[in-house]
């Protein structure tokens, strides 16, 4: 089942030196600096982004010890609308995006079959502007200076008169640079997805888990570009004085929310699909075979892909707009659920027709089907739009939306997190303490949560920093904030695991768990190059069929091995015929540079100081100018920007 | 084929080099998604416009702003339009190996591309008299509209300008060797089409 993870004899001594001289680096704060390696950069994602999501966390903790009893005064009202804008803000985008984009940027060009991704020096810079761009945010908390207007940011509430001082600001051009970076990575992902697949790995051969990264990253392309034409309007609303949401001068506020829910209904599924894709990969491993139905699927994969599109206006039932436009709407947001049906189907069936074993990422699994079917359900009934008009901006719909993305999203993170960690760190998790995680995880989840529906129900209205002692609202509000403690041990104690199996753990095998993609074929962690051969794939799950081995063992054609430089190999785009060898970039500080020079621009711009970003923008053309110089290379080959 | 000389034969920088490149390239998707994400980023620019102006009220621009004259636009449109006939042909005779096609070509596109900025900035000289950004919303549109169309061109002037100092620092594009060219005449290619878009959205259709 597993190969080993000892090179065979289809590749000599020589081949491999070879290959390590051309892709190892030597460790120094330079090669730290400046590494393009897609397993780095994918490892800093998830740390980052785990970062992210810690800070994000301790404000959702500080929210609901002041929410624990009645007419508290722990934070003052201003204090609290940044909290939770924050909180919304970083879970959506600082955390849940790039996090996925941390484990799309370390599997898929090992579940591919691939050394890098296309652009490796586009990934690095993606997550520096990452990483700047997060603490651009946050370092306006401690000034007092963060977003204050919910995730969201709906005007007139951030317009300029209404919201003065730097607040909005701060949302509107953060959001914008933090743009840069998902869709330059999301482009990145299609066309590795697109031109670097392993010969033989066709269209329909390509893992779930790639699928879905690639319809998110699609999603993403043609979403992203309207909440960036958003916030560009809002800061030019706010900052030079034009009318596009001022309906004194012929704007129109509804023109926010049209363009924030065009991208920001699709953002949910580019928020949950990579994870279900997530779920998609764990699942064969634990029932050892693959998931029932295929072919179905992918077609839901990139049905819902494409509807998401469709389905905005369902987040404005409460704006009156003419009815007839609900009915569609409603309509269109019903259907949605159908592909989403059929892939918890799929996973019922592959879990009924296989053999379980019970493995903590399994648990984070069934966590994640409970939990996210309720969400589902309670989201439906948002779908009828008098229930809507009653429930919205009530706790009824704080409790949907965390079931949805806590349930879609960070239940099968932290599987795939379990489920990877030996790929990654070369070692094993111990059990026990990932067991005690999950369930303390699973149960706070459920605790603190369960009752928003009750007291949503009873009116109690989102965004509130404090509330009266009304019966039915104290009591369950306390039970929310003794659960959102018992879920922030379960974190704590994944965080703790983690720091164990990178002390402890004893070392990983290249396959622990007889995983069924190429990620488990290669040494744990991988060796910098992926794969001593470039693998040729023939079946869908290429670790459990021999011919896959052979063609990496010892009979393996040699025009696989590619050692002479920083080389891949380019394969056509539907049926993945080998095109040409390419050659791959060194490691440069160009990106980071780059995203330093990005830096300095927003933060003039933010602190109004205008030379300055008139200088940042001139380092970021001349930097762009001299990554992009071709060097003087014999003329046959092209290499990739 | 055993052994670590066949291996090495057929891997070594020469192994792959006599192919002509098949299939499309990295670089190609990469541009082509770039542009994919541009255009819909001008759709909602232009999706704004009419937003606006069909919940402005029959007036449409408002009351105090002419409607916008045609001749100039138009003139503009009749030089950036046609400026990707000479990055077509620059592109055609790079991949026959004629690096002169390539530099008189990127020289034409650069000569019409300016051209095409200065009458843009006469036209803002005139209309800055009657209105400006934050004179009302179709003020705002106006600018930021063809504002942001306007440093499109510049971006990719500045990419031309970059292909004609590279090509005439002493070659590199070749038969082979011209995927950066492709690049940036889509990159172009695109720049054009969405004027297009601008033209009907902000000049034609207050008219009908
Ligand atoms: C980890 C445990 C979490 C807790 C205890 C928690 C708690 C809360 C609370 C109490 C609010 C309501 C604030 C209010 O309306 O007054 C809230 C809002 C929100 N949460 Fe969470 N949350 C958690 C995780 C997440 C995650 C993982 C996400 C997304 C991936 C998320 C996204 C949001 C969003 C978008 C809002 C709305 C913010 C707004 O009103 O603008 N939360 N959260
Ligand atoms: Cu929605």
């Amino acid at each position: 089942m597993s190969t080993t993870s000892t090179p065979s004899a289809g590749v000599g001594r020589e081949d491999l030196e070879r290959l390590a001289a051309h892709w190892e680096e030597r460790p120094s704060l330079r090669a730290w600096l400046s590494t393009v390696d897609h397993k780095k950069i994918g490892r800093r994602y998830l740390v980052t982004a785990g970062f992210f999501f810690v800070l994000a966390g301790l404000s959702a903790l500080v929210m609901r010890t002041q929410l624990g009893r009645p007419e508290s005064g722990l934070v003052a009202p201003q204090e609290y609308n940044q909290l939770f804008s924050m909180h919304g803000t970083a879970m959506v985008f600082l955390f849940a995006t790039p996090m996925l984009f941390g484990f799309g940027n370390f599997l898929v060009p090992l579940m591919i079959g691939s050394r890098d991704m296309a652009f490796p020096r586009l990934n690095a810079f993606g997550y520096w502007v990452f990483l700047f761009a997060g603490l651009f945010m946050w370092a306006s908390l401690p000034f007092g200076a963060a977003p204050n207007n919910g995730w969201f940011g709906y005007v007139p509430l951030s317009d300029e008169q209404n919201n003065p001082g730097l607040h909005m600001d701060v949302y509107a051009l953060g959001l914008l640079f933090l743009g840069i970076s998902t869709t330059s990575g999301a482009i990145n992902f299609i066309v590795t997805a697109l031109k670097l697949r392993a010969p033989g790995m066709s269209l329909n051969r390509v893992p779930l888990f790639v699928w879905a990264i690639v319809a998110t990253a699609f999603m993403v392309v043609f979403a992203l570009p309207a909440l960036n034409a958003d916030n560009a309007m809002l800061f030019l609303d706010r900052r030079f004085g034009t009318h596009f949401f001022d309906p004194s001068h012929g704007g129109n506020v509804l023109l926010w929310q049209h363009l924030f829910w065009i991208f920001g209904h699709p953002d949910v599924y580019i928020i949950v699909m990579p994870a279900l894709g997530i779920v998609s990969a764990v699942l064969p491993a634990f029932t050892r075979r693959g998931v029932v139905g295929y072919v179905l699927v992918v077609l839901a994969i990139v049905s819902i892909s494409i509807i998401s599109f469709g389905v905005w206006v369902h987040h404005m039932f409460a704006t009156g707009l003419p009815q007839l436009s609900f009915s569609f709407f409603s309509a269109a947001s019903t259907i949605i659920t159908i592909p989403s049906g059929v892939q918890i189907f799929a996973w019922l069936a592959t879990m009924l027709l296989g053999r379980l074993v019970l493995r903590v990422p399994l648990l984070f699994v069934i966590g994640f089907i409970v939990t996210f079917v309720l969400g589902g359900f309670t989201g439906a009934m948002f779908a009828v739009t008098a229930f809507d008009q009653q429930t919205t901006d009530t706790y009824f719909v704080v409790a949907h939306f965390h079931y949805v993305l806590i349930g879609g999203a960070v239940f099968p993170m932290l599987a795939g997190v379990y489920y990877w960690l030996p790929k990654i760190t070369g070692r094993m998790y111990h059990e026990g303490l990932a067991r005690w995680a999950f369930w303390l995880f699973f149960t706070g989840m459920h605790v603190t949560f369960f009752p928003m529906h009750l007291y949503g129900l009873f009116g109690m209205p989102r965004r509130v920093y404090t509330y009266p002692n009304i019966a039915g609202w104290a009591g369950w509000n306390l039970v929310s904030t003794i659960g959102s403690y018992l879920l922030a041990l379960g974190v704590l104690l994944t965080i703790v695991g983690v720091v164990h199996t990178l002390r402890r753990g004893r070392p990983a095998p290249p396959d622990p768990w007889g995983g069924d993609t190429l990620e488990w074929s290669t040494a744990s962690p991988p060796e910098p190059y992926n794969f001593p051969v470039l693998p040729r794939v023939h079946s869908l799950h290429p670790t459990w069929d021999a011919r896959t081995a052979e063609s990496t063992g010892p009979g393996a054609s040699a025009d696989r091995v590619l050692s002479g430089g920083r080389r891949t190999l380019l394969t056509s785009e539907l049926d993945a015929r080998q095109e040409r060898a390419v050659a791959m970039p060194e490691s440069t500080l160009k990106p980071l540079a780059l995203a330093g020079a990005l830096l300095l621009g927003f933060t003039a711009l933010l602190l109004a100081w205008y030379p300055v970003a008139v200088v940042a923008a001139l380092a970021v053309a001349a930097t762009l100018a001299v990554w992009l110089w071709p060097p003087r290379l014999p003329e046959q080959e092209e290499v990739g920007p | 084929m055993s052994g670590r000389s066949g291996v090495a034969a057929a891997t070594g920088a020469e192994a792959f080099s006599a192919e002509l490149p098949a299939g499309r390239p990295t670089g190609w998707w990469g541009m082509v998604m770039f542009v994919a994400t541009e255009a819909t980023l001008f759709a909602c620019l232009l999706g704004s416009y009419f937003y606006l102006r069909f919940q402005y009220g029959p007036q449409w621009p408002p009351p105090g702003i002419e409607e916008p004259t045609l001749l100039k636009p138009l003139v503009m449109t009749a030089i950036l339009v046609p400026s990707s006939l000479p990055v077509i042909w620059a592109e055609h005779g790079i991949r026959r190996g004629q690096r002169w096609r390539l530099r008189c070509g990127m020289a034409a596109t650069l000569v019409m591309g300016t051209s095409f900025l200065a009458l843009q900035a006469t036209e803002y000289d005139e209309k800055l008299h009657m209105f400006t950004m934050t004179t009302n919303a179709y003020g705002s549109l106006f600018y930021v509209i063809t504002g942001f169309h306007g440093l499109h061109v510049l971006v990719g002037l500045t990419m031309i300008s970059w292909l004609l100092a590279a090509s005439l620092r002493g070659g590199g594009f070749g038969p082979r060797r011209h995927e950066r060219v492709r690049n940036v005449a889509i990159y172009w290619h695109f720049v054009d089409v969405v004027w297009v878009g601008i033209l009907f959205t902000i000049y034609l259709s207050p008219r009908l």
